[in-house]
Formats: structure tokens, sequence, C-alpha cells
């Protein structure tokens, strides 16, 4: 294990440290002390190493990862994980707006709450939270899957493609285009696979899924109010 | 036709609307039979103020002039040189704008790749990605980070040679893009994780920051995974340029790219594009003094478009601060884009050469702005990029004339004092005198 001193060493001697293991690195397991909040911690990573962060992170940590396991042992701030392409990104407390934003791929875990817009813009990452998500989660979500253990705030969805959306708990409001679908078997099976890979003992069959309606792919003039 | 009635009494002349003109009328007909706003390419096509209401003096007794072809007048610039390790070195002062590859085909990307490596420029990504194409043939290549963030992934982040935060285009300040879904092919729709023939609609807004302290922490991200070895830009457009420059460089920009109204887009709404945004004269002055203000002038480059045509325009550009411009409509005529040998083809969908602006639809003649196989083969790559960079040179060529004949030996020498105004306002925007006065609006001192 190789610890690193955030605030002895400086973000760039981390983000550059981290940026030069390779995919046969040995030095496969990294801790990060005192990261105070600290913005873009451990971004652009591209090997398969796990990096422990004892604290809470500022914007953006973790941002664009691949490959990567990287565990806060905290809360995050604004736009963690965001277009993420690969690898997990565990969140032990809560996380603030945009997490996943963007995301392409991998696995992010909040285990505390996601606060707005969590999933924004998302094109095939797997989110999942374990407690409750703000309001225009999902907005213009893409691809992949967006799992709610507790409840989901205003808009969820909105204007969103083809994500698939699931929430155990109680939707305030649907946003534009945005409807409950039917739950298949093949859903059931993506659920209890996320739930697993994120350590919940939620059960699938006490979700319910969302997604598109798609009645905004293509303008019409009669869904002019929905734009 | 008669003038009079059955009992001689004459007709009034009949009389055409200023107010309700034709154009005015068939927009009417159009939104009534069709119930959608219309959606349009190009940019601002009512007349504003612009770089021709401007004239330079060249030399005189007072000032003389360099010898053409013999006294050097650089035209090389650097961007980017603030905080990256790596900036762009550029020959000429003339970039290629961003364009996304979905608005434009493979080839015509490749194209664009092919020019502005010949003339020693760079190019720009667009919404949509980096393609190979494009990576393959530009030297230098800007990499765009939109609000829609199609295709954005750190690999092509880190084959960049520079990054192009976008915040607004000069066309739809305020905007997101719109590809409809004639043009999604499979090759777009896999490029933009989206199912095929849907109407794309880009997000107006970045998804994970809003403002200027956001913006600071997000520079600062793409930094970090870039080593800090390349430059990062951030578009604006012209909204309200003292502030915008103000803020963009306060949140560490190495340089800052400034669109006006008449700047082209790929697809947005008709009244977007006429009715919002200042005109691309309007802008330079306040951006520049912004960067006076922060004595940052030279130090964070400005790189201005919007409706650039020719080496007066970027002379013109450059004397009133600019360190450098970028094109788009421009460069795409040079492709062959609105080239009249299509004229029969451009009637038969409802346009003339020189006029057609429905890119959005796909069914371009010229085979630049689709994404049609069958359309896509009458533009040759090679032969675009030669026409190109022709083009670009003979820009460059213009820009030095100027340049030498007031007297600079390097295109960045050029100063407002070289220039007069062909009209008050032009005179208030460029902050130059009108010509035969020594006045200008809302010059200090001057009590109009
Ligand atoms: C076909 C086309 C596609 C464009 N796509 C983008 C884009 O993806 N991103 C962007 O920031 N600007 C885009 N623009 C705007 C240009 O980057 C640039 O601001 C504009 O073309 C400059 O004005 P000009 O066309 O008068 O030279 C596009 C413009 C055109 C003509």
């Amino acid at each position: 294990m190789q610890t690193f001193d955030l605030e002895a060493q400086g973000l760039r001697e981390l983000n550059s440290t981290l940026h030069a293991q390779v995919k046969e690195t040995n030095q496969t397991s990294w801790e990060v002390i005192n990261p105070k909040g600290s913005h873009a911690i451990a971004v652009g990573l591209d090997a398969p190493i796990e990096v422990n962060i004892k604290g809470s992170t500022g914007y953006y940590c973790g941002g664009m990862n691949k490959q990567a396991t990287i565990n806060v042992l905290g809360s995050a701030g604004p736009g963690t994980a965001e277009n993420m392409m690969s690898g997990k990104i565990v969140i032990d407390g809560d996380a603030s707006q945009y997490a996943g934003a963007t995301g392409h791929g991998g696995l992010l875990v909040i285990k505390g709450n996601a606060s707005s817009r969590c999933g924004i813009s998302m094109k095939g990452i797997n989110i999942v939270v374990h407690g409750n998500i703000g309001h225009m989660s999902a907005f213009m979500a893409q691809s992949g899957n967006l799992v709610v253990c507790g409840d989901a705030g205003d808009a969820l969805g909105d204007s969103c493609y083809e994500a698939r959306l699931f929430v155990r708990g109680s939707v305030k409001s649907l946003g534009a285009d945005c409807e409950e679908k039917e739950m298949r078997p093949e859903h059931l099976e993506i659920l209890k696979e996320l739930l697993a890979e994120a350590d919940s003992d939620a059960k699938p069959e006490e979700f319910k899924r969302y997604g598109s309606a798609r009645n905004l792919y293509n303008f019409d003039v009669d869904n002019a109010a929905a734009y | 036709m008669s003038s009079h009635d059955e009992n001689g009494i004459p007709f009034t002349t009949p009389r055409q609307s200023a107010t309700f003109t034709a154009d005015v009328n068939s927009d009417i007909r159009r939104a009534a039979a069709t119930g959608i706003y219309d959606i349009r390419g190009g940019g601002a096509k009512r007349k504003v103020p612009n770089f021709d209401d401007l004239l330079f003096m060249g030399a005189s007794i007072s000032r003389y002039p360099l010898e053409g072809y013999r006294e050097k007048c650089e035209t090389s610039v650097t961007i980017g040189g603030l905080h990256a390790s790596n900036p762009i070195e550029l020959d000429i002062p003339i970039t290629i704008a961003g364009m996304s590859f979905g608005a434009l085909s493979g080839p015509a990307k490749e194209a664009l790749g092919r020019g502005a490596s010949a003339a020693g420029t760079s190019t720009t990504t667009g919404d949509g990605g980096m393609t190979p194409e494009e990576r393959g043939h530009s030297t230098k290549l800007v990499y765009q980070y939109l609000p829609s963030r199609y295709g954005m992934n750190p690999d092509d982040i880190r084959k960049a040679d520079a990054i192009e935060i976008v915040v607004g285009q000069g066309a739809k300040p305020g905007g997101g893009g719109m590809l409809l879904g004639q043009k999604i092919s499979d090759r777009v729709a896999e490029m933009r994780n989206l199912p095929k023939g849907i109407d794309q609609r880009s997000a107006c807004r970045h998804p994970d920051w809003t403002g200027p302290d956001d913006l600071e922490i997000k520079i600062l991200e793409l930094r970090e995974i870039t080593g800090w070895r390349v430059p990062i830009y951030v578009k604006v457009a012209g909204a309200r340029p003292y502030y915008d420059v103000t803020l963009a460089v306060k949140a560490g920009a190495d340089a800052v790219v400034l669109d006006g109204m008449q700047g082209g887009t790929a697809a947005t709404q008709d009244v977007f594009i006429e009715h919002v945004g200042q005109p691309t004269l309007a802008i330079i002055r306040p951006a520049v003094q912004a960067l006076q203000d922060l004595g940052m002038h030279r130090k964070v480059q400005l790189i201005l478009s919007g409706g650039i045509r020719s080496g007066a325009d970027v002379a013109k550009a450059m004397a009133l601060g600019a360190d450098a411009v970028a094109i788009g409509s421009a460069a795409l005529i040079a492709l062959g884009d609105n080239d009249p040998k299509w004229e029969s083809e451009y009637n038969k969908i409802g346009s003339t050469a020189g006029a057609y602006d429905d890119w959005h639809e796909g069914k371009d003649p010229a085979g630049i702005t689709t994404q049609d196989p069958e359309l896509m083969k009458r533009f040759d790559p090679i032969e675009g990029g030669r026409r190109l960079r022709n083009y670009l040179k003979v820009m460059t060529l213009e820009a030095q004339t100027i340049a030498r004949a007031c007297g600079k030996n390097h295109m960045h020498n050029l100063e407002p004092e070289d220039l007069v105004a062909l009209t008050m306002e032009a005179a208030a925007m460029a902050q130059v005198p009108l010509s035969g006065t020594n006045w200008w609006p809302g010059k200090s001192g001057s009590n109009f």
C-alpha cells in the first residue's frame, strides 16, 4: 500500500503519480490522506489500481476514470465520477450535484444520498444510490442504469432517452416524456447484478422502472408544450 | 393589370408592405403549414455593421510602408503559452473553427485537416467527438468540450493539442445544438450513444458546472487530466464580451474564442440566428479592453470569429486587438459548399447557390454537410484540402499586403490607429474615427 499525503505533496504530484501507473503496475493499492475537500482528486486515471481517499472530496473526484477503483471514505462534491468510462467509484457518504454526469461506463455507488441532477446526460454508466436522489436526476439521460434505493425528487428522467431508471421509493414527479415502464425479467436480472455489485440488500422486486415514453424523439407540434 | 375599374375610377397602385415583406410572408406561411419554427444552418443573414465599414489608411509621410515580397511581415502566433507546457504554434493567424462530425461528413472533416495542416494552422472538432479522419489529417487539433459531451472520452482528450470549452456560439448565444433525425446515421448515432433517426438536442448548458467559479474548477480538472500540457481555450458567444472575457480569464483560460452573431452554425432556429447576439465588429473592443484591464492582452490570446471572409477581415480583426481569427462558413465555401455548379440541384430542393442553408436536412448537393453515402461521394477530400490550403494562403497574403502597407513587420503590430470607419455605427463599435474626422461616438472627451 502506497500512502500519499495530499496536503503535503499536492494535487499535481498526486495525479501525475497515479497517471504514471500502467496496466502492469505492482503498486496497485493507494491511500490518499488529507484530501480536505480538494477538487479534481484522482482524475483521468487509466490503470487497474485501487485508490482509497480518506476523507471528503471536492468537485470532480474520479473524473473520466478508466479501470481504477476509487473509494471515497467521506462525502463527494459536485460532479464526482463525471464522464467515467470504466472501473468503479464508491462514495461512502453523500454526493453533491451531477454525480456521474455524462458517464459512459463503469459503476458509481453512492452509499448515502445524491443531490440534484444525478446521472445527468449519462451515456452508459451504471449508478446505484443507496439513499435518495434530488431533482432533475437523469435529465437527458441517454443510456445506462440509474438505481435508487430511496426516493427520487422532482422531474425524474426529464427528456431522457434510452437510460433505465429504477426507483424503490417514491418519485416526487416525472419529467417531460418520462413514464413508468413494465418491469420485465431482464430488468430484474440487471437490478440483481447491480445491487449485488453495489453491496445493497434491496430486492429487485421492490423497484419500479421508468424510462422514455419516446414521444419527443421527433418533433411534433402537438407536443410543443412539453418542449 | 388594368388601371381603372368598370366605372373608370383608377385603382391605387398595389403597394408591398415594408413590414410584411415577401420573406416575412413566406415565413408565416411556412409556420402555419408546419407548426414548427424554421431551423437552418449558417449565420445571421441580416445586414449588420461589419468589417466592410472599416478602411485602413495605409502609409504616408508620417508612416512608411514595408516593401512587398522583400521585407518580412510575420504571421505566426503562439496560443496558450500562459499555463500550458505545449502551447500551439501556428504559422498563420487563421484557424479552422469547430464544426461537428455529424453536421459535416467524415471526408469533409478530413479535408479541413488536410488544408489546415498544409497551411500551418489548426482545426477544431465539434459537437460529435473526434474522428480518426480529422485527428489523422490535422497536425494541430483542438478538441471541443461541449455541453452535450457527445463522444467525450479521456483517450481523445489525451490525443488533443488543445481543449476548447464551449460556453456559447455566436449564432446562438444561450442555445444548444440540433441534429435532426435525417442525419443520424449509424456511425453518428454510435458516437453519440443515441438511437438512430431521432432528433438530437444538444444541451445549452454544461451538465456539471454553472458559472465562473465552477468553470475555474472544471479547467483545473481538465488540466490535471492532461498534465497541464495542452492549452485550454474558452469559447463564448458575442453576448457580453467585456464580462465574459473577464470571467474566462479569471477562471484560468489560456485563450478566449469570441464568436459574433454572423458566425455560422450547423443548425438552430432562424429566430435565434437573426435576433440573439451582437455583431462581430461590436464585440472586439470590449473583449480587448477586458484583457487590457487584466493586464492579459497578448498573454491570453483572443481568437475572433463570425463572418471572417478575407485577408482584409483578418487584418481588421487583428488591428482591433485579436491575436488570431477562426473561420467556419468561409472554409466550407472554399471546400465547395454552395458552389453554383450545383445550381440545378439546389433549385430542386427549393434553394439557390449561395443561399442554401438547410444543412440539417442532410441533402447537401455538394456532399459536405451530409451523411448520405451517395452525396458524400461527390466530395473529394484531397481536392477539398488543396482548395482550403489555397484559400488560407490567399487570405494570409492579403492580410500581409495590408500590414506591410501600414508599415508593420508582424501582423500583431497592426493597431486601431491604422483604421477609419465609414459609418457612425462602425466608428462607435470599433472605436476608430469616422473617416475625415478625428472623432467617434462615445470617444472620451467629446461631448456627443
Ligand atoms: C457546419 C457548422 C458546424 C458547426 N459546429 C459547431 C460545433 O460543433 N461547435 C461549435 O462550438 N461551433 C460550431 N460551429 C460554429 C463555428 O465553430 C464558428 O463559431 C463559426 O462558424 C464562425 O463563424 P463563420 O461561420 O462566419 O466563420 C459550426 C459552424 C458551422 C458552419
